[in-house]
């Protein structure tokens, strides 16, 4: 490396920094987005249209997005972290009174050009205000509980609104990220202990302040064979679709299941069940372990990072992204609930997308400012 | 720097912990992909086929009915029905407000389109409207352009080019109703219809064949995607009749001349039936495209009863054809002999009661043939006065009254041969001398169908061989015709015997049918007149004159009736006809049943069908000219 460990800390000039733009992270991508754009086009009978050239196209942008954040200093994302994360909180109390005006569920806001869903934005802005705050954190700071207390408002704010989306999925999601990230900073594990159990305690509380529909989604996980053509009709067939599909699967553009509108939204949280219909257990193994490389990857980056807060960036733009893949992947294989969260770089949809390669542009960052120094000025202002 | 280096551990750590849970349940993903894709993927990919294959049933085309000679009568019409997918056609309305500018539409119709179009999937084809003609189907295709989602397809309809001539004994198909449903789940198709009467229903097993089927590939909401395969059923098998359609269609044509009427004509030593004509009649296209209700009831309440095949399910008194078997019972007694003679003063008394012979003056003494040629009542008054009611029975019953003559059609009604038995069993009282009598002239309680009236005729004319009438000669390779018939037992004697009389009221002057007789050489015909009463004559009526048939009112009118078989000395074709409340059995009857005769022999001898079987007996068949046979009872041998 070419910066001094204990001396003077290195700028990086543009030129290095494109020089270090990691390209094994945009390859590892682009394969992951190249395995989406294939079953996008099966998904839509051999067409390109309408599914996998938008998609195409979209991945276009989030890559030049992802490298622009990437090539953005570090100090500068530390110092943004907590305007980003009170923009999505703001953007998440928005909605709540936009939704209440349209009369129900909503998540997005209209800008016009681009629908925005701020529970996606809290998903990485989550991440960036618990690093932040856990930044210079010693242990010791970690280990004291009134420490825990603001972050945990953090986590319990947008969780609570997201909730009320409802969004069950995201709100468990930004629950498990701060979680993640509590427990990477060196929280207590018997704390862990302690708020779980006292969220298994409150379950019967939390029960009655569910809608009627996401109960129906518990009880019809816990016994899918009671409403095969209702409710649980989903995650029935998709279960067929998968199952059927055997080692080798029926062959790409042969999955009978998925073609035959047997499996509902086969282009958006349900395209695994597709591929693995389609490409069977060693497709849908390949697929698994594209991601694990990625997510190692990423793990890795964030190790070699020389300060907290980009490690922990690193670390939790990773758990996020194995958050999205297994809620997923374990949903459409009937060992979880159906929340509804998309496929990361495959599912048909836009906002996931960018915000997975947003998290990886900040991974990019991360790497090549991985020796930068983070001291207490540079945090409050000066580079 | 000894913090961070505290912490960086720490982090490290807790980061290879949080890897090895993700991994962990990674692999959890990956261990739920083994189960379900290779433990039970057998079980999700058959789960898999029925969701996505749907058997579908494909109708199998029915079989044809052909004539003796291989005409067909019961054929399938391509059927040309406009259909419409609602989701195609959008505007319903005025959707068929443009087919009905080609297509005429009922009010009724309108509501059944509309009815099903609720009641189905909108990708489901509704039938618009079925049997369209050429020009209609042709208009539509024309103006596809301006119909989305309307289309023609080709169905089969049933249809009967000889219509009302084949009616009676082809009877008709028709939709399978609630009842006929087996579980067969070929008879739930719609549109599916099976043999409702007659040969249709009688061989609707074979003719139904065996149906096929298409695998469709189908998606969630039930919608075809493609065949996946198919397997061809079997099409119905043909089914050859004994029929000759063009005798049928003369037979039938020349009992219209008749207000109701039946005849038959079969074979004697096969019982092949070569003509059924019951006349009026209906036309069963009419029942293949859908009857409508006033027809229906016209037909129903019509006193005619053109529903009803008077061959098989007419029951008459035979009235004078039956009076062989009673002949042929006193000389197979014994008790009579061949040279008996009776005395005929016009009446015969027996106790209090006065028998009436048909002529009132009476026909002096005649012998056996003169008593059949004459149709003397008094005669068989004295003979059966002589052997009593179960001799007549038990002789009558050998050649196929009172039973169903097991033939293959539906319907067939079994006649009545009364005896003792029969009377205490279903009157209660004990059998009257004075019925004997009454009975012997074919009066009284028994009765006959034109067909067991044929029945007996053949087997007294084949030499007494227990021939069965048939309609169905073979169903494609089938057995041939049956000509080895178990022998009744009878005596040739006494049947020549008989058979001299049938001659003489044929080709005797002074015969009952003299007058109708086959003039031409070689097709001469024997027979006998029947005239039975359907109304009871009072003795003050007697006493004043007996109404003529002319005076009274249709319905009480006599029934004529006549038995008769040609060629006369190689008996093959015999027929039997009844004309309701017809009159006189040798003035109505017989020019019939001689017109009948003389046409089958024309047709066969023109097709060089041979006129002699072997199975006929050599006696009757040698020169016995007459008229000098019947004349002289003498010479023949008893």
């Amino acid at each position: 490396m070419n910066g001094d460990f204990l001396g003077h800390q290195p700028e990086l000039s543009l030129g290095e920094k494109l020089w270090q733009i990691n390209w094994k992270l945009i390859l590892l991508l682009t394969a992951i987005a190249s395995v989406g754009w294939a079953m996008l086009y099966s998904a839509a009978n051999g067409n390109v249209d309408p599914w996998a050239s938008r998609q195409a196209v979209r991945f276009g942008a989030g890559i030049c997005v992802m490298v622009v954040v990437g090539l953005i200093d570090l100090r500068l994302w530390i110092r943004l972290s907590y305007p980003i994360y009170a923009v999505a909180l703001v953007l998440l109390i928005a909605v709540e009174i936009v939704g209440e005006i349209g009369m129900g569920a909503q998540r997005w806001i209209d800008l016009g050009i681009i629908q925005i869903q701020p529970s996606e934005i809290m998903k990485i802005a989550i991440v960036l205000a618990l690093a932040r705050y856990f930044h210079a954190a010693s242990l010791e700071e970690v280990g004291r509980p009134t420490f825990l207390i603001v972050p945990l408002l953090m986590v319990l704010a947008p969780v609570g609104l997201v909730m009320k989306q409802p969004d069950l999925g995201t709100a468990l999601m930004v629950m498990m990220v701060g979680g993640a990230i509590f427990f990477l900073v060196g929280v207590r594990l018997w704390k862990f202990a302690v708020i779980i159990a006292g969220g298994a305690a409150s379950i019967p509380v939390a029960w009655q302040f569910l809608h009627d529909y996401q109960k129906n989604r518990v009880l019809i996980f816990l016994n899918p064979e009671n409403d095969p053509l209702g409710a649980g009709y989903h995650i029935t067939q998709s279960k067929i679709a998968l199952g059927s599909g055997g080692v080798a699967g029926k062959g790409y553009m042969m999955g009978s299941q998925s073609h035959l509108n047997f499996l509902p939204e086969k282009q958006t949280d349900f395209i695994f069940t597709m591929l693995a219909e389609e490409l069977g257990m060693i497709g849908g193994t390949g697929l698994l372990l594209l991601y694990s490389l990625l997510i190692a990857y990423g793990v890795i980056i964030a190790l070699r990072c020389r300060n907290q807060f980009g490690r922990l960036v690193g670390l939790g733009v990773s758990t996020n992204l194995f958050l999205y893949v297994f809620i997923n992947i374990a949903m459409v294989m009937g060992l979880i609930p159906v929340v509804g969260i998309p496929l990361p770089l495959i599912s048909y949809g836009g906002t996931a997308m960018l915000t997975v390669l947003f998290g990886f542009g900040l991974v990019m960052s991360v790497y090549i400012h991985r020796d930068v120094r983070i001291t207490r000025r540079t945090v409050a202002g000066e580079l | 720097m000894e913090r961070d280096t505290d912490r960086y551990r720490s982090l490290t750590r807790r980061a290879l912990m949080l890897g090895g849970m993700q991994a962990g349940l990674l692999s959890t993903l990956v261990a739920r992909m083994y189960y379900l894709q290779v433990l039970e993927s057998d079980r999700y990919t058959v789960l898999a086929d029925e969701n996505r294959i749907n058997m579908r049933l494909l109708a199998p085309s029915r079989g044809q009915v052909l004539d003796r000679f291989g005409v067909p009568l019961a054929v399938n019409q391509q059927n040309f029905r406009v259909v419409m997918v609602s989701e195609q056609a959008r505007k319903i309305d005025r959707m068929l407000t443009l087919i009905s500018e080609i297509v005429p539409l009922t009010e009724a119709d309108w509501r059944r389109i509309t009815r099903e179009i609720q009641r189905k999937r909108a990708f489901v084809p509704v039938t618009v409207k079925e049997n369209l003609t050429w020009d209609q189907v042709t208009m539509i295709e024309v103006n596809a352009p301006d119909l989305p989602g309307v289309s023609i397809e080709v169905g089969e309809l049933r249809s009967y080019p000889y219509e009302a001539a084949t009616a009676h004994f082809l009877g008709y198909v028709g939709a399978v109703s609630e009842s006929e449903l087996n579980g067969d789940p070929v008879l739930a198709l719609p549109g599916f219809r099976i043999g409702k009467s007659g040969m249709e229903k009688f061989h609707d097993a074979s003719l139904r064949g065996v149906a096929g089927t298409s695998q469709l590939e189908v998606n969630a909401v039930g919608r075809v995607i493609r065949e996946l395969s198919r397997q061809e059923g079997q099409p119905g098998r043909d089914i050859t009749l004994t029929i000759d359609i063009g005798l049928q269609q003369y037979a039938q044509d020349r009992l219209k001349e008749e207000k109701s009427a039946a005849a038959v004509v079969m074979d004697v030593h096969t019982g092949g039936i070569y003509s059924m004509a019951s006349n009026p009649s209906y036309d069963p296209n009419l029942f293949t495209t859908g009857i409508n209700a006033e027809t229906w009831e016209d037909l129903l309440s019509d006193p005619t009863t053109p529903l009803t095949n008077k061959v098989v399910a007419g029951q008459y008194a035979p009235g004078s054809t039956f009076k062989m078997l009673v002949a042929l019972a006193a000389l197979d007694s014994g008790i009579v002999g061949p040279r008996h003679t009776v005395f005929c003063p016009g009446h015969m008394d027996l106790g209090d009661h006065r028998f009436h012979c048909w002529k009132k003056g009476g026909h002096g003494t005649l012998d056996l043939v003169g008593a059949l040629k004459h149709s003397c009542d008094t005669f068989f008054y004295d003979l059966a006065r002589r052997i009593g009611i179960d001799r007549i029975h038990d002789m009558a019953k050998k050649f196929g009254m009172g039973q169903r003559t097991q033939l293959d059609l539906p319907s067939e009604r079994p006649g009545l041969m009364p005896s003792r038995e029969w009377k205490q069993a279903n009157l209660g009282k004990s059998w009257t001398q004075g019925e004997s009598l009454i009975a012997a002239i074919g009066q009284g309680y028994v009765l006959a169908t034109p067909l067991q009236l044929a029945v007996m005729l053949s087997r007294l004319v084949n030499g007494g061989f227990a021939v069965k009438p048939h309609l169905t000669k073979q169903i494609e390779r089938g057995p041939a015709e049956q000509t080895a018939w178990p022998s009744l037992g009878v005596n040739k004697g006494h049947l020549d015997l008989v058979l001299q009389g049938m001659n003489a009221v044929m080709n005797q002057p002074g015969g009952t049918a003299y007058k109708m007789r086959i003039a031409e050489a070689g097709f001469e015909m024997g027979g006998k007149t029947g005239t039975s009463q359907v109304r009871r004559i009072t003795m003050a009526e007697r006493s004043t004159g007996v109404l003529k048939n002319e005076q009274l009112p249709w319905r009480q009118r006599d029934h004529a009736l006549f038995v008769g078989f040609a060629p006369l000395h190689a008996p093959r074709y015999a027929c039997a006809v009844i004309v309701e409340h017809g009159g006189g059995g040798s003035a109505v009857a017989a020019p019939i049943a001689r017109d009948i005769l003389l046409e089958v022999q024309r047709r066969d001898s023109a097709r060089g069908v041979p006129q002699v079987s072997s199975a006929v007996p050599a006696e009757p068949a040698q020169p016995a000219p007459p008229p000098g046979l019947g004349d002289k009872p003498g010479r023949i041998g008893g």
